[in-house]
């Protein structure tokens, strides 16, 4: 089998050295993806422990429809749809959030209080919980802890909280497929490595020299 | 009630291996093709990359976003399952002393977990002493290894370039790949300032193998750590384990967790006695010659289990010295971001799973302040997002002019925010030192007088400190690296230690190089093994992983560990032949 070939029947999701065999062999014979690979269902990637702790995380919920709902605010407040692309919340960033700090416990008080002390603040202000005010007061109140440079000391615990979930909302968002389709990230699939795009090689004025040029692995056109 | 009756396995076999990790495997590989019959004891699962695969999922694919977790510290899609702590399984240490052990118990052990970086000792790296006055030098050089890293080579492929450096052999080299980006840009400033940087030496492979038909090659996907679906790199599972089970004289006993090397009354071994972590039964198997590959760690903890009256001290132990000299890699880790990079073009730049370049060590230590030296790896670039993407913003999106020149308040939200993320990404990059620790008789590791595992298994005990060395070794990292990046143009954001941080060297353990507990020498009173890993005091057993290390080198163990059981094998066969064992 030529070697474009070879990455078609990668890319083509037939991945196992039995099938690149059968493919090298005259009949290139195609065989169909054996099995249900989840690592979110078990899959044989995944142990006995793993899934049985998947099962027992995603039996339990820890926040409740309040919480959520404010964490969805947040989030679409943090990363909003844009020309780019879709929204925190299109991007299932809440069920990420969910997930995660049941399998990272040491998340659950800073988000716990976080969402208290957020929800005091504003019963303080406008005598409503955060989700319950306008947007404009909703802008008024992140704007208290989004800035952590120029916020009040007397902001610093809500600070700390946004800092918070502005990294779980970027990560959950970014490392969605909604994410990284904005963000550009071109790898994760079969392909031959030859070296940076000469256009940016030459944006930073760097080249090969001559013997890497000779050394390194070639590719046919 | 329990059964307590102990199986013995009715079946004789030639050898009985200990662990199917780089050196328990290519042991089965090597005998196995010779005709012996084998029986291979793992402690945990059976595993082939091919079909137990998590390559090319995405990170939504995991519902942790490919974070770690106890049984995968080094993420969801790691290939290595264990860790530094497994339930049931503890070790402890003596006098507050620090050292993190990593495990992985499933086929193919940790070569299911590492860099493939895969580099040949020198000639020095075998006479440390003799140059430095430190340690011990093996009881063999680099000339009686060289024709099996030969060997090595081309059985298991390897990339890398003929450089002719004095302690850094060439060997029988697949072509590299060209480098990245940022690691132009670090080669570049380390010529600059009188620091090599070469093509790294990976065990990939860039073009098939010639003669191999089992294996394709390398995809450039960057993720040799999730085991390779079309065996494109080594592990032990695919490249040694597989074609040695296809020849028909291996049988692979899966999670068999040793408890002990059996032994006659003349002190001979003659099996191993094991748990069955499915039915937690205890078995027998019997074998002519037994082979430890369980680690340098596990290896020390199965002799010094192993007491009868011939062997009071532990199996092989008149010298004393199992558990001792124990040793792991220095490390130390730094990085920034490289402000020239911010709004970088998008490309597929994954390229194979780990460094393009990397730079071997390079000084003299006569005018230097410690001994030994180390290696340095990078690494960088537009790598695949994860868990932790994007983290602490709010410490970068304030400190550098925007897309449009200007400096913006730090933290925020909405969709100015949502674009630092992109204009951020593929600007950073890192680099970390692996250097060589001298091995000590006081860093050690011995049995637990009061601690089982859940098996009923006396478990380890450790007692490690850093030296000096060690301590200047990495400081000297820092100052390099420092001025690396400096001469790079790049910003430093994380790695800066000072004194009362050690420098910023890594716990022991850490590097998961750890090796020197069972180590070889000429002298029985001071060595556990001979030049072909057979143990002094029981000519039918050796130890062919990282514990017959004498020292550990600049460099990862893998290829040396490989190398070493290849030629204890062959060593093995002989003797069988002529009935010596």
């Amino acid at each position: 089998m030529d070697r474009r070939k070879y990455l078609k029947t990668l890319a083509a999701g037939t991945l196992s050295t039995g099938v690149l065999l059968e493919s090298c062999s005259p009949a290139e014979k195609q065989v169909k993806q054996p099995e249900d690979l989840s690592l979110v269902q078990g899959g044989p990637a995944r142990q006995p422990d793993e899934i049985a702790r998947f099962k027992k995380i995603t039996a339990e919920k820890f926040f409740d429809e309040h919480e959520i709902k404010t964490i969805s605010i947040l989030a679409d407040i943090i990363i909003p749809k844009d020309e780019v692309s879709g929204s925190a919340t299109e991007a299932k960033v809440p069920e990420f959030i969910e997930f995660i700090v049941k399998d990272m416990p040491r998340h659950q008080i800073p988000m716990r209080g976080g969402l208290k002390w957020l929800d005091l603040q504003c019963l303080k202000r406008f005598e409503k919980p955060f989700s319950d005010c306008n947007g404009q007061q909703q802008i008024e109140m992140v704007d208290q802890i989004a800035w952590p440079a120029k916020a009040k000391p007397e902001m610093m615990q809500g600070v700390a909280f946004f800092n918070l979930i502005r990294d779980l909302t970027a990560t959950g968002f970014f490392t969605s497929q909604i994410g990284i389709k904005d963000l550009g990230y071109a790898g994760n699939r079969p392909n031959q490595w030859d070296g940076v795009p000469q256009d940016v090689l030459d944006q930073y004025g760097v080249k090969y020299d001559e013997k890497m040029l000779a050394e390194s692995v070639k590719f046919e056109a | 009630m329990p059964d307590f009756q102990i199986k013995k396995n009715p079946k004789t076999y030639d050898v009985c291996i200990v662990g199917s990790g780089a050196g328990g495997g290519m042991a089965a590989y090597v005998l196995a093709k010779a005709g012996i019959k084998v029986v291979l004891l793992e402690a945990g699962p059976l595993y082939d990359p091919a079909i137990n695969t998590t390559q090319l999922k995405w990170p939504w694919e995991s519902p942790r976003r490919g974070a770690g977790h106890q049984g995968r510290p080094f993420g969801d899609f790691d290939a290595a399952y264990g860790g530094w702590e497994i339930d049931g399984e503890p070790y402890t240490h003596k006098n507050d002393t620090k050292f993190d052990w990593f495990r992985s118990r499933m086929i193919g052990g940790r070569t299911n977990h590492w860099g493939r970086i895969s580099l040949r000792f020198g000639p020095k790296d075998f006479k440390r002493k003799s140059i430095d006055g430190l340690g011990e030098d093996w009881p063999i050089g680099y000339e009686d290894v060289a024709p099996y890293y030969d060997k090595v080579d081309q059985l298991i492929g390897i990339f890398g370039t003929k450089e002719n450096l004095p302690n850094e052999p060439d060997g029988i080299f697949l072509p590299p790949p060209k480098p990245r980006l940022h690691e132009l840009f670090v080669k570049e400033a380390a010529t600059a300032i009188g620091i090599p940087v070469i093509p790294s030496r990976l065990s990939i492979l860039t073009t098939k193998l010639p003669n191999n038909n089992e294996r394709g090659a390398c995809f450039y996907c960057a993720q040799c750590n999730r085991g390779c679906t079309v065996y494109g790199d080594f592990s032990s599972s695919s490249v040694l384990v597989k074609p040695a089970l296809k020849s028909g004289n291996v049988d692979v006993i899966a999670n068999a967790m040793a408890r002990e090397v059996l032994t006659s009354s003349e002190g001979i071994a003659t099996g191993i006695s094991y748990v069955d972590k499915n039915d937690l039964q205890e078995y027998q198997v019997f074998a002519k010659v037994v082979v430890l590959a369980a680690s340098a760690g596990e290896s020390a903890r199965l002799l010094l289990n192993s007491k009868s009256t011939k062997h009071p001290g532990g199996l092989a132990n008149a010298s004393g010295v199992i558990g001792k000299y124990l040793h792991d890699s220095t490390g130390v880790a730094m990085g920034g971001v490289m402000t020239k990079l911010f709004g970088r073009k998008r490309y597929n730049e994954d390229g194979v799973g780990g460094l393009h370049v990397y730079t071997p060590w390079w000084l003299e230590n006569k005018k230097l302040d410690f001994p030994r030296g180390y290696h340095i790896e990078y690494w960088g670039g537009m790598g695949m997002p994860g868990y932790g993407f994007g983290f602490g913003m709010q410490n970068t999106n304030g400190k550098y002019p925007g897309r449009d020149g200007v400096r913006k308040e730090a933290g925020g939200y909405g969709a100015s925010l949502k674009d630092d993320y992109r204009y951020y990404y593929g600007a950073s990059f890192g680099m970390a030192g692996r250097g060589e620790a001298i091995a000590r008789e006081d860093n050690y590791c011995e049995i637990d007088p009061t601690t089982v595992d859940k098996y009923g298994i006396p478990v380890l005990r450790f007692h490690y400190t850093w030296s000096d060395y060690e301590i200047k070794q990495a400081k000297h990292m820092q100052d390099t690296f420092q001025e690396i990046i400096h001469k790079m143009g790049g910003e430093i954001t994380w790695g800066v230690k000072g004194k009362e941080d050690d420098y910023g060297l890594e716990t022991p353990g850490r590097i998961i190089h750890e090796v020197g507990t069972v180590r070889m020498g000429n002298d029985p009173k001071k060595s556990a093994l001979n030049k072909y890993s057979q143990a002094h005091d029981c000519k039918n057993l050796f130890v062919v992983d990282g514990g017959s290390f004498v020292s550990q080198a600049d460099k990862n163990p893998t290829w040396t560990i490989l190398a070493l059981s290849m030629r204890a094998s062959e060593y093995i066969i002989d003797e069988l032949r002529k009935q010596n064992i």
